[in-house]
């Protein structure tokens, strides 16, 4: 799954973030094949050569997430992330933007478990002004204490946006905690209160030396750019910066769960939510290729069966979805959610959800399900290239989880070989009872206000 | 090597070269079509001139509830062979109500571009509007309304809008109340569909890899034979302005107060239009480089979104500021919402925010424009709004010409730090919002 928190609101609901990321592969018949460099000090660069429109998309991602981070620092990735907006010697504090805004472009970053992205949306003819900066905050960032204090607050705004006024969101970070007891997918990519309190500016000072340097680092640009052009402006740029230190490989791996694990979150809420998560493995194993299409068969359109019997058939789910990812640097889940309709109980919820997947357990899917889920694949590779951005996206998201952008390539090849027995079988093997972590909200009545005040009021004219 | 120069660069001119053609068929459906040759993709969007705008007022929702049913089961196809055959070829086939306008859109492969067109039309031409999908999709929204209710933003701006769009059709939410929606009858969605849908009340317009040819003997397949209709009273009306300081608390258990504050706006073909869109980048609109942005989060951490608006409709929008902060710094924040406001009308900006604003505006057009979809989304609204085709050669010259006399004669016109709706949800009794 991909958790995304950006520097500031991006269009990316959180529900639907990964399917729409993980399924946008390449196909070499429509477009164009990325063109790989390797810089000498180690820096991967992948360029896409998309004349449709004169713009272009400038990503550097940095193989550093909040899997990175150590108990008492949760966060810490993502605090660095904001603060890699407060200036270098080169260009101070409010440059950076200030210059992509007037230039017509627009920048962002975002934050995951498995990696930090810096991106630049822009006229093509801007690209080498992103490159430039790009290039500058990848060493020299000047860290002051008096902008950590004030982004500090910012960051426990988001938190308090995210998580604490969010039902949802605080059932999300929950599971993660549950699932995970020993690995960093335990905590939340936003962080702890707590830990966002007690970072200093030795801690993002050690994460930015370690982690955000050129061989850790991959740069994507997709967009009406001439690759043969703009290499020797990106050596010119980036060449200069010196290798840093191999980052030390996270030693802390999740032990095999043994048993369910439930837990209920009580709080002021409108409907129950239901969340299932199973620990499923990432690109590294075969059985990710079947794992997508169960997804799809499952989730993917209103004929999926999840929605076919929850929603239209029983009524008893809003809205119900799964999602899997297989695109993560370590096994991540394969989840389901449901959002319970009004009147409607958690229990029988839940108890569809699993009859679905005893389902597929039971009996391999039709062939017609297994066809309209990889034609549901194809169909997407092609539309995800519509966006030079999303493009760009999932090939940085390959390289920086490890899986390199080549992956993306076999996977339609992989997809095509997956057959109706393969889906019942890691159905059998990973959607299993002692494998999973099932979370439920359950609404309680708000707390009462000391003074009741919903009432509308007029103030002084 | 030449970054440098870009650094001083002045204004990037471009402007899209977008030219589709238009034309309109015997029946009268106005069809555009721009050829788009990268990719196997075709993009088929309609766009029916009806709105929650037209919904009686004792019956919001029904606009889109219409909408909502458009694709739950035709005469010819039942609701899940609709999805049956769309995810089949992973397409996408959606249909979806707003105040001034309602959508339908097809997304296909372009090898699958007749089915596209078959289930577009079969879903705006044959709605059945059977009894059983009418009560299923309603108790659906009536849900989801509930589940609303746990989105402190949209409980914010439901409040709001009632208050600034006081006895206005823009009052309601797009999907109605409990209590109006409750009130809709199968018999008003048929008579709603058969006097707001018709081809005179729709544009259609084609984006994608498919030639002009190839969409305008499509067109005639699937759309020739819809009938006309006649074109009914639009609702044209202007919302009363907010005449004082109105404010609105909402209890609620959260750690952060969500803001809303705001007041009546312009309509999308106003001349002030590109004159408002300019100030209010400077004021709030601009992301990192705003005036709101900077003082509100980059300086007091407050915040970590704070943003205005100028929702520019068919008859004249809102104006407003949202932002969410934590219970304890409620009124700092409007405080600081304020002095924004008042100090934009007060002196004349910066010729380097005036610049910089500009060299946004006009340099990022193409990015509005970078896919498929949103090309059909422009073009169509484009049309809708009546603003030319023109639009994507002029645009940057309509920004570039607005001075700053012109930004803070809008500012004064259209903003107003005293005669404004505000609402607050959250932890009230501790806010202590001043009144």
């Amino acid at each position: 799954m991909t958790w995304l928190y950006s520097r500031h609101i991006m269009q990316i609901s959180w529900l639907i973030a990964a399917s729409s990321l993980v399924f946008a592969f390449t196909s070499p018949a429509t477009a164009t094949e990325p063109r790989e460099f390797i810089l000498s000090n180690g820096m991967k660069v992948l360029l896409v050569e998309v004349p449709k429109a004169p713009v272009a998309t400038v990503q550097v991602w940095y193989k550093v997430g909040s899997r990175n981070e150590v108990m008492g620092r949760a966060g810490l990735s993502h605090m660095l992330e904001h603060m890699m907006f407060k200036g270098t010697a080169k260009y101070p504090k409010g440059t950076f933007s200030r210059l992509i805004r007037k230039n017509g472009g627009m920048d962002n970053a975002f934050t995951s478990q498995d990696f930090t992205a810096y991106f630049e949306n822009l006229a093509a003819d801007r690209v080498e002004l992103a490159l430039e900066l790009e290039a500058d905050r990848m060493q020299g960032l000047v860290l002051e204490l008096s902008e950590l204090t004030t982004e500090r607050e910012v960051v426990k705004e988001e938190r308090r946006l995210r998580t604490e006024d969010d039902p949802q969101g605080a059932l999300v970070e929950a599971l993660f905690a549950q699932a995970y007891l020993s690995h960093p997918y335990h905590w939340p990519v936003i962080g702890w209160f707590g830990d966002l309190d007690a970072m200093t500016l030795d801690d993002l000072q050690r994460h930015y030396d370690t982690y955000y340097s050129p061989n850790n680092a991959t740069l994507v640009v997709v967009g009406d750019i001439k690759a043969d052009s703009l290499l020797p402006m990106i050596k010119q740029l980036f060449e200069p910066i010196p290798r840093g230190p191999e980052p030390k490989p996270i030693a802390t791996m999740e032990s095999e769960q043994k048993g369910e694990r439930r837990f209920l979150l009580k709080r002021d809420a409108q409907v129950p939510f239901v969340i299932m998560g199973y620990r499923v493995p990432n690109f590294t194993s075969e059985d990710s290729y079947a794992l997508d299409i169960l997804d799809s068969i499952l989730s993917h359109g209103k004929s999926s069966r999840l929605y076919q019997n929850l929603v239209y058939e029983q009524k008893s789910s809003l809205a119900v979805g799964a999602e899997y990812s297989l695109l993560q640097t370590d096994p991540g889940l394969f989840y389901f959610y449901a959002l319970v309709s009004p009147g409607q109980k958690p229990e029988v919820v839940e108890d569809a959800l699993h009859r679905e997947i005893k389902r597929l357990q039971a009996d391999p899917p039709t062939e017609q399900e297994l066809q309209r889920a990889k034609n549901q694949v194809e169909a997407t590779h092609v539309f995800e290239q519509d966006s030079n951005f999303r493009h760009a996206m999932l090939l940085g998201q390959a390289e920086s989880v490890g899986a390199g952008w080549r992956k993306i390539d076999q996977f339609v090849e992989r997809i095509r070989a997956v057959t109706t027995k393969d889906i019942q079988r890691v159905a059998r093997q990973y959607l299993t009872e002692d494998n999973r972590t099932v979370g439920t909200l359950i609404p309680v009545p708000p707390k009462q206000p000391e003074a009741p005040s919903t009432a509308a009021q007029q103030g002084r004219p | 090597m030449g970054f440098c120069a870009f650094l001083l660069a002045s204004s990037p001119s471009v402007a899209a070269e977008i030219a589709p053609t238009k034309f309109v068929t015997p029946n009268g459906i106005t069809v555009l079509v721009l050829e788009q040759h990268f990719l196997p993709i075709v993009e088929i969007h309609a766009l029916i001139k009806t709105g929650s705008a037209q919904d009686p007022p004792d019956k919001a929702g029904l606009a889109n509830l219409v909408a909502s049913l458009l694709d739950e089961g035709t005469t010819t196809r039942t609701s899940k062979q609709l999805a049956e055959q769309i995810d089949f070829v992973g397409g996408a086939l959606e249909a979806k109500a707003s105040e001034d306008f309602t959508t339908a859109s097809a997304r296909v492969l372009k090898k699958d571009i007749d089915l596209g067109f078959t289930l577009l039309a079969d879903v705006l031409q044959r709605p059945a509007f059977h009894k059983q999908e009418f009560e299923r999709i309603r108790t659906q929204l009536l849900g989801e309304m509930a589940s609303d209710n746990d989105d402190p933003g949209h409980i914010a701006m439901k409040a709001f809008n009632q208050l600034v769009f006081h006895g206005h059709p823009y009052r309601w939410p797009v999907n109605g109340t409990e209590e109006t929606l409750n009130k809709i009858t199968l018999a008003d969605v048929q008579a709603f569909y058969a006097r707001e849908y018709s081809p005179s009340q729709a544009i259609l317009t084609i984006v994608g890899d498919v030639t002009l040819e190839q969409a305008t003997a499509l067109v005639q397949t699937h759309f020739g034979t819809w009938k006309k209709g006649t074109a009914t009273a639009r609702n044209t009306k202007k919302p009363s302005p907010v005449e004082r300081r109105t404010v609105q608390l909402i209890e609620k258990d959260l750690t952060q107060s969500t803001i809303v504050l705001g007041h009546g706006g312009l309509p999308r073909a106003h001349p002030d239009f590109y004159s408002v869109t300019v100030m209010n980048y400077i004021l709030g609109a601009g992301g990192f480089s705003s005036r709101l942005m900077d003082s509100i989060r980059d300086k007091q951490g407050l915040a970590y979104g704070i943003m205005s608006h100028f929702d520019a409709r068919l008859m004249p929008g809102s104006f407003w500021v949202n932002l969410q902060t934590k219970t304890e710094t409620t009124n700092q924040a409007i405080t600081g919402v304020l002095a924004e406001i008042r100090s934009i009308r007060d002196a004349p900006v910066s010729d380097q925010e005036l610049s910089e604003a500009k060299s946004f505006l006009i340099g990022s057009f193409p990015l509005r424009l970078d896919s498929t979809a949103k090309l059909a989304q422009v073009l169509a609204q484009v049309e809708f709004y009546g603003l030319g085709f023109e639009y994507f050669s002029e645009y940057p010259k309509w920004i570039d010409r607005v001075t700053k006399e012109d930004v803070q004669r809008v500012a004064k016109q259209y903003l107003d730090p005293k005669r404004y709706a505000l609402v607050v949800v959250g932890n009230i009794a501790k806010a202590k919002v001043k009144n």
